[in-house]
């Protein structure tokens, strides 16, 4: 309610709030007049200096790239280096008409059309005024064309940057990996603040597994520029912090080596060290050069690449599935060692055939490698000899439930867990996962054909290497790394990388040490599926081994042959060669395949041999057991097959 | 059938008649509103790197805040008047709320209402000279010291709140437009300067109470040379951007400095900056003569109101807006810090626009219930 006092005021109130407004009008334009003022002493009277310093001066970010960390092998040896190279820049908002100027640049410097396709496509990841590599690698010749040039291409500029290289090439290409310009889609995922400044991301490999590790973090640098873009001074600084440096597992002799030994046969090696899981060699046959991908691999070279019909993309070594054939039976041994079923004693009579008991006459008969069988065997003689009646009847007496569940411990049917990506689980059959992906029901049969490692298993060779390990070391199943310190600078202290803690899998020393006489036999009994390769001869260490042949399956006839007589066959047999030393401390554990392999005793078991030998070149003796075996005891006969005194713990 | 007809269209052009001749707006005043949306939006289109997007966007809200201006325009200013605390009092509550749950860099001053973010301390600019006007209505004029001090804890209490968000500039620009108020009622000159020089004896006071962050911007201020590349860098290069622009500009879309990111913000509280790089002094004076034609008409619509409350919440908020203009052009300019106001119904930004079309509202339905002239 107004006060009635007011009332009689309305008049003055009135004239008195109209002074005010007026007042209040007053002090807003004078005060408009002020700021008014002010922008006509910024436009009109300083114009001509604001003028030029908008023209002439600017402020430019620069960013500072981190320098990407360095992966060595065991010894130290550089696998992956940058060095220093030159590329061409192009500012897009600088360049009046783009086409026309690549045109007139490509007469000064070549410009390849995977050069030009590659540019238009990282326009569209930056900023008009971001500058976007155009050519990488520039040699002498081309830069000094540009540098006279240079005044014809405004926008275009030579930066120095540092460029990955791998000196050992085709060697570690399926370890190490490759670094590849950052895409749209990794672009899109990327921190930007991370990221600025950077081209490349790891793509494979090493390079990309630990792409976080290595990458570091960028710097900058607040540069004043003139009209040219020429630098006149730094303003401020804030140095990159390179990224951390790699040491690997992976020794580059044994790398090297390895792969001379395949001789450019088509195939994979592993080798880890059954202590810690340490990977000694990773090598896929035939392989490419990595250096390739570094800027852009052309599209000549790609397609020679994925036309090649030995597929030398394609990693066997982590990616590759073949059956594991007769490989996997120390496992299977073991396994009925383990689970009461046999004992190292138990004989099982091997006639050539086997039958399912209790299976009809006429019903399908299960074959032995020998025609009429190999007698009455034990488990070492059965392992020895590679006696697929002895398997085929602990397969079926295990039945599919059992098995699976004791293979998959040494981790069949799934990835090892190795620090790369792209890794895959091989299959571990199994009726669940035979409904799911042929929805049809298990078979018998199938658990039989398990036992010799045919059928639908498939393994990788790390898989294999990684089994065999586990067994070597005494039933402690490390998980593989290729990773084995980082340090953050050169000289600077290593550190260690930390890995997963092993698993027990299995306990029984003594059930071990029956499975591993079966493999010494392999080696060095004349009845051994690999005698005949002279594996043991001149090696100062117990050898033990398994030979494989894997039958690819045949899905048209539901069945298996193992008669490599047949030339269609034979192009699709795998051969396999797993085997540790030395037998009573095993330092190494290494599993090979060989596409278009017959025998595995006699193809693949060379290789592994050569192997060793360069493990043993390698390895100073400090660092190995006392040697066993002396000059008159190197070939041992059956009679002499050494009992393994201190069994591998 | 044809009485129907008839009748129906009697009716429609009854009402068409009744809405076009008794019109709640103020044409002289929305007339320049629409002039300066349409000059935001155009200097808007050119700041953003022609981004459609962006301007759509801020074209969606100046059609929102002109429809809720064309409500609230329809409310007689006695029913706002008596609203005004609930009014007041959720303002107090969102500011609450949002120290609460808010969201922002650095600062919580959004509400994030899920379709769009939100600022209660922009709804306060209304809401405060509002609620002291309120209370000062039924009183005598000029204000007795126990009014002051009521009203002055109406003032201080949402200052206080924004002023912990931290958003110093807004606070003290929410306690300007509460003064305001105190200034048109009537508030005797002799306690004026006495304020005056209390604050300049106060001053070393606050100087101690400020964030670093504050007192750095203070001393930029004074002289960004010295600092060019931090908290001076956004002072220099507006001047750059301005002084380059010269007498008629550069043209649309052809400012330099702004586009190649050389101005930060230039989208939202440097946008000012735009129009002097782009259209020169003739541009910046253009702008600053609409806004004072826009002031000039509050007040006169206030000088011409009914009651004590319409008078006063008409020309405060009139003068209010001026000095957002003011501390803007001032900033730009380099004549003051760098307080991060926005220039109104131009820069990018919803709440700001919206809260002050409602302000609009009100000031065109004191307008449309004028006194009587005899």
């Amino acid at each position: 309610m107004n006060d009635p006092r007011n009332l009689p005021d309305e008049h003055a109130n009135r004239s008195r709030f109209g002074r005010r407004a007026l007042a209040g009008f007053a002090l807003m334009l004078v005060l408009a007049l002020v700021v008014a003022g002010r922008f006509v002493f910024l436009q009109v009277y300083e114009h001509a200096e604001y003028s030029t310093r908008a023209q002439a001066n600017s402020v430019r970010i620069k960013h500072l790239p981190p320098p990407r960390g360095l992966i060595y092998d065991r010894e130290g040896k550089l696998l992956a280096d940058n060095v220093p190279a030159f590329r061409l820049d192009v500012i897009p908002d600088k360049v009046k008409h783009m086409d026309a100027m690549l045109r007139r640049l490509s007469a000064v410097v070549p410009l390849t059309p995977d050069d030009i396709r590659r540019f238009k496509q990282s326009l569209k990841q930056h900023r008009p005024f971001e500058s976007v590599p155009l050519k990488f690698r520039l040699t002498e010749s081309e830069r000094d064309r540009f540098a006279t040039d240079q005044w014809q291409f405004p926008g275009v500029s030579v930066t120095s940057y540092l460029t990955r290289n791998y000196p050992y090439g085709e060697e570690f290409a399926d370890v190490v990996g490759y670094v590849g310009r950052i895409d749209e889609k990794e672009q899109a995922r990327l921190n930007p603040d991370l990221y600025a400044g950077t081209t490349h991301i790891g793509k494979t490999g090493i390079e990309k597994e630990y792409e976080s590790l290595l990458h570091g973090t960028p710097g900058y640098e607040l540069v004043e520029v003139n009209a040219d873009q020429r630098p006149i001074r730094v303003l401020q600084q804030v140095p990159a912090k390179p990224g951390k440096n790699l040491y690997l597992t992976i020794d580059q002799r044994l790398q090297a080596a390895t792969i001379k030994a395949f001789d450019g046969r088509p195939g994979a090696a592993v080798a880890i060290d059954p202590r810690n899981g340490a990977v000694l060699a990773l090598v896929t046959v035939p392989s490419y050069d990595p250096n390739l991908f570094v800027n852009g691999i052309s599209q000549a070279d790609y397609s020679a690449l994925l036309d090649n019909p030995e597929h030398p993309l394609y990693n066997r070594a982590i990616r590759g599935g073949d059956p594991p054939g007769s490989t996997v039976k120390p496992f299977l041994a073991l396994g009925g060692l383990e689970l009461g079923l046999r004992t190292p004693s138990t004989t099982v009579l091997s006639t050539g055939t086997w039958h399912i008991p209790g299976s009809p006459a006429g019903a399908r008969g299960y074959r032995d490698d020998q025609r009429y069988g190999a007698g009455n065997v034990d488990l070492a003689q059965a392992i020895t000899q590679s006696v697929n009646t002895y398997f085929y009847s602990l397969a079926y007496k295990m039945g599919i439930g059992r098995f699976d569940k004791w293979m998959s411990k040494f981790g069949f049917g799934r990835p090892t867990g190795i620090d790369l990506p792209d890794e895959t689980g091989g299959v571990l059959p199994s009726p669940e996962w035979k409904r799911k992906t042929f929805h049809r029901p298990w078979y018998v049969g199938e658990t039989v054909i398990a036992g010799i490692g045919q059928g639908y298993w498939m393994v990788t060779p790390l898989q294999m290497a990684h089994a065999l390990a586990t067994l070597a070391g005494g039933g402690l199943a490390h998980t593989p790394h290729l990773l084995a310190a980082t340090s953050d600078g050169l000289g600077q202290q290593k550190t260690p990388y930390p890995q997963p803690l092993p698993v027990q899998i299995t306990h029984n020393p003594a059930d071990i040490a029956a499975v591993q006489k079966g493999m010494l036999g392999v080696v060095y009994n004349p009845l051994g599926t690999a005698y005949r390769a002279d594996l043991g001869k001149g090696f100062p260490y117990l050898i033990a081994g398994k030979t494989g042949t894997a039958e690819r399956y045949s899905r048209t006839t539901d069945a298996y042959n193992t008669d490599t007589n047949l030339k269609y066959l034979a192009s699709r047999h795998r051969a396999w060669f797993i085997c540790y030393a030395p037998a009573n401390h095993p330092q190494i554990a290494i599993a090979v395949v060989l596409e278009h392999g017959a025998w595995g005793g006699t193809a693949a078991a060379p290789i592994a041999r050569k192997m060793l030998d360069q493990w043993l070149a390698d390895t100073p003796p400090s660092e190995r057991p006392p040697v066993t075996l002396t000059a008159s005891t190197r070939q041992p006969t059956q009679a002499a097959t050494p009992a393994p005194a201190a069994v591998a713990q | 059938m044809n009485a129907i007809a008839a009748s129906l269209g009697a009716r429609a052009s009854r009402l068409g008649r009744r809405i076009l001749t008794r019109p709640r707006i103020d044409l002289p005043l929305a007339i320049a509103l629409t002039l300066l949306a349409l000059a935001g939006l155009t200097v808007l289109y050119s700041a953003s790197n022609l981004d459609t997007h962006m301007v759509v966007g801020q074209a969606a809200r100046f059609v929102i805040g002109a429809v809720l201006l064309l409500v609230v325009s329809r409310i007689p200013p006695h029913l706002l008047r008596t609203w005004t605390p609930w009014f007041y009092a959720l303002g107090l509550l969102l500011l609450v709320a949002v120290k609460i749950l808010g969201e922002g860099q650095g600062a919580h001053r959004w509400l994030d209402i899920g379709v769009f973010k939100f600022q209660p301390s922009e709804l306060m600019k209304l809401a405060m000279p509002m609620m002291v006007a309120w209370y000062l209505h039924p009183r005598p004029v000029p204000p007795r010291w126990r009014d002051l001090a009521v009203t002055g804890i109406l003032i201080a209490l949402p200052a206080v709140l924004i002023v912990k968000q931290p958003d110093l500039g807004t606070a003290l620009l929410v306690v300007v437009s509460g003064v305001f108020v105190w200034f048109l009622a009537g508030l005797q000159w002799w306690r004026i300067g006495a304020a005056l020089v209390a604050l300049v004896a106060a001053a070393p006071v606050a100087w101690h109470f400020m964030h670093d962050y504050q007192r750095q911007r203070i001393v930029t201020f004074l002289h960004p040379e010295q600092d060019p590349l931090g908290s001076g860098w956004h002072i220099l290069q507006s001047m750059i951007a301005v002084g380059s622009g010269g007498i008629f500009g550069k043209g649309f879309d052809r400012g330099t400095q702004s586009k190649l990111e050389f101005l930060p913000e230039h989208t939202t509280d440097f946008i000012f900056a735009v129009v002097g790089e782009e259209f020169g002094l003739v541009g910046v004076l253009i702008l600053l003569a609409l806004y004072l034609f826009i002031v000039g008409r509050c007040l006169w619509i206030a000088a011409n109101a009914r009651d004590p409350w319409s008078r006063m919440v008409a020309g405060a908020l009139g003068l209010a807006f001026m000095v957002y203009v003011i501390v803007n052009g001032g900033m730009i300019s380099g004549l003051l810090p760098v307080v991060g106001v926005p220039l109104p119904l131009v820069s990018y930004g919803g709440t700001s626009a919206i809260t002050l079309l409602v302000g609009f509202g009100v000031v065109m339905s004191i307008h449309a219930h004028r006194k009587w002239t005899v």
